[in-house]
């Protein structure tokens, strides 16, 4: 049976970049855990053996020709950018320093 | 004279435009008065395209006035689900992070509406980035079933569902990852498939687990789902997981005849969690078929028990990989007082995705996380392949699998909110076609003593859309079963 810890609930949410106030952990500690025991049953299945299935169709890489095609225009792009100065997007400053 | 146009079949419609007995601007006028008459109750549009409608209307009468064929489609009003991208009006997965989106480009299924002479009306409800089975979900608000406005429609499509069914579209598309078209079609009472996977190009759907979605449509009847099918299917470049494989003709299976077809009932589908009165309609759904001439076959399909277990690692575990992208870096709600690119992604994300969409992203994180991936992801892909292999089996001693769509009628708003788990399972019987890649149309088989729809659900094997056409559409012809319009909405359109 799967336990679920405010604790790993703290660590996922940070991989997933989510942050969670107390009472949100708190009811997801409760809500995933109801989640992963129902997910438990699986480990009724012995699936020794049985190859996984990472999708319906047997694709391996699609490959096409490396051609050079119209892209979309920069400013219908751009129109939906938080903030940019017209020829790039801009983001809060990512490394120290002036 | 707009009422009898609201109550056509798109291809009746569709057929009096290019007779011209009924110009296309009527028609979309027909539709968009009705909208203003009944959407205030039933919910289901998120932004109503009047203005661009009616141009559009216009070019396919000037076409017709021409002599010019616009199309299989021509003038005939249609919904999109609020995820499938288009250059007009916003999209955004009825998210408060995609709040305000325009896309840049078309999803390659409106293009192909477009170019079949459709006219889009605009937008429908869905729950946040298709996660959910209520459309309870939805940051913009909550659809209501036709039906009955205390009665959620179903979703994750159920703007799309409660829209045909209240005559608010001839034709709706929505999206199907674990029964997101079939399962509000079967609460709406119209008709909703999920072609195979790969039939239809997902370039522009906006994606929630990628190995599971299809696109699909809502429609009245089942010669206008194989029509619709005829303009969406088909390989297209820009999604590499589209099979390159002729699409046939789907209206050539409509043949009313189903002797000699083998149906098969999955007993594991028939047990005390399906409702007395739903079984007691599938029961009759089974006579009607087997007078058409079909031979009724039971069939097993043992790992049915493990199907809703085995979709929520891997819907959430894909979740978490594509919807890391909605960082607020190039488009969406940006929280704009971060003061570092690790704040504004966390701040982003958490003021924009709602509790189940969060939900979904932990959930699908934690089986991805390092210790866990094998016990739960790699556990599931297996288990994928054995809920695969059971169909296949099936499939030897059967043509098509006949099945409840959901376990109970639609449920009432606000009655499963709080227990997501029971939400899940009303996806119970159609999450495994999902899984195996598989065609499922649903169907609407009577009302229950409470006025609601029930669903009729039918797969077949993969690419053999044809034979899953061929029984509904035998079924709908000889059951004698035509719901008509829900009492609250009769009085706008009859």
């Amino acid at each position: 049976m799967s336990t679920i810890t405010e604790k790993d609930v703290e660590y996922v949410a940070n991989l997933a970049q989510l942050t969670l106030d107390d009472t949100q952990k708190e009811r997801l500690v409760g809500e995933l855990g109801k989640i992963l025991n129902y997910i438990d049953k699986l480990n009724e299945l012995d699936t020794d053996g049985v190859e996984p299935m990472m999708h319906v169709q047997a694709l391996s890489n699609v490959f096409r020709k490396d051609e050079i095609a119209p892209s979309l225009p920069r400013e219908t792009v751009m129109q939906n950018a938080p903030k940019d100065d017209g020829e790039y997007i801009l983001v809060p400053q990512i490394l120290d320093g002036d | 004279m707009s009422n009898s146009i609201n109550l056509k079949t798109a291809h009746g419609l569709r057929d009096a435009i290019r007779g011209k007995e009924i110009s296309a601007r009527e028609a979309a006028e027909a539709y968009l008065n009705h909208i203003d008459a009944v959407d205030g109750d039933v919910r289901a549009y998120t932004d109503v395209w009047r203005d661009s409608a009616l141009t559009r209307a216009d070019t396919i009468d000037a076409q017709l006035a021409k002599g010019e064929d616009p199309g299989p489609l021509a003038g005939v009003p249609i919904g999109l689900k609020d995820l499938i991208c288009t250059t007009e009006g916003t999209t955004a997965c009825c998210s408060k992070l995609l709040k305000g989106f325009v896309s840049p480009f078309n999803a390659t299924v409106a293009d192909r509406l477009n170019a079949a002479g459709a006219v889009v009306l605009g937008k429908l409800n869905m729950d946040e980035f298709a996660m959910g089975s209520s459309t309870e979900n939805s940051s913009i608000d909550t659809t209501r079933n036709p039906w009955n406005f205390d009665c959620v429609p179903g979703g994750s499509s159920g703007g799309s569902a409660a829209a045909v069914s209240a005559y608010e579209c001839a034709i709706a598309l929505g999206s199907d990852t674990g029964g997101s078209i079939r399962q509000p079609a079967a609460c709406c009472g119209c008709v909703g498939m999920k072609p195979t996977y790969g039939r239809v190009s997902r370039y522009g759907l906006v994606a929630f687990a990628s190995s599971l979605d299809q696109i699909g449509p809502f429609t009245r009847d089942v010669e206008d789902c194989a029509l619709t099918l005829n303009t969406i299917c088909g390989y297209d470049r820009r999604d590499s997981t589209s099979a390159d494989l002729e699409v046939p003709d789907f209206t050539t299976s409509l043949t009313g005849d189903v002797k000699g077809m083998r149906v098969g009932l999955p007993k594991e589908y028939f047990t005390d969690a399906l409702g007395a009165e739903i079984r007691d309609k599938i029961d009759t759904a089974v006579r009607v078929l087997e007078s058409c001439g079909a031979e009724v076959v039971e069939v097993s399909l043992p790992h049915t028990e493990y199907a809703v277990a085995t979709y929520y690692i891997i819907c959430t575990a894909e979740a978490s990989a594509n919807l890391a992208r909605f960082d607020g870096v190039r488009y969406g709600n940006r929280a704009m007082d971060a003061t570092s690119p690790e704040e504004m992604y966390k701040q982003t994300k958490s003021a924009g995705f709602g509790p189940e969409v969060q939900r979904r992203i932990l959930l699908g994180t934690y089986v991805l996380s390092s210790g866990y991936y094998d016990a739960y992801y790699l556990k599931a892909q297996k288990v994928r392949t054995l809920i695969k292999q059971d169909f296949d089996a099936a499939f030897e001693q059967c043509d098509v699998i006949l099945t409840p769509t959901a376990p109970t009628p639609a449920f009432r708003i606000g009655e499963k909110s709080d227990d997501p788990l029971s939400m899940y399972l009303s996806d119970i019987y159609t999450i495994s076609a999902n899984l195996a890649g598989l065609p499922g149309i649903s169907l609407p088989c009577g009302l229950t003593e409470s006025g609601l729809p029930a669903g009729l659900q039918i797969l077949g094997r993969p690419f053999e859309e044809g034979a899953v056409l061929q029984a509904a559409y035998a079924y709908e012809q000889n059951s004698g079963i035509e719901l008509g319009a829900p009492t609250a909405i009769a009085e706008s359109v009859s």
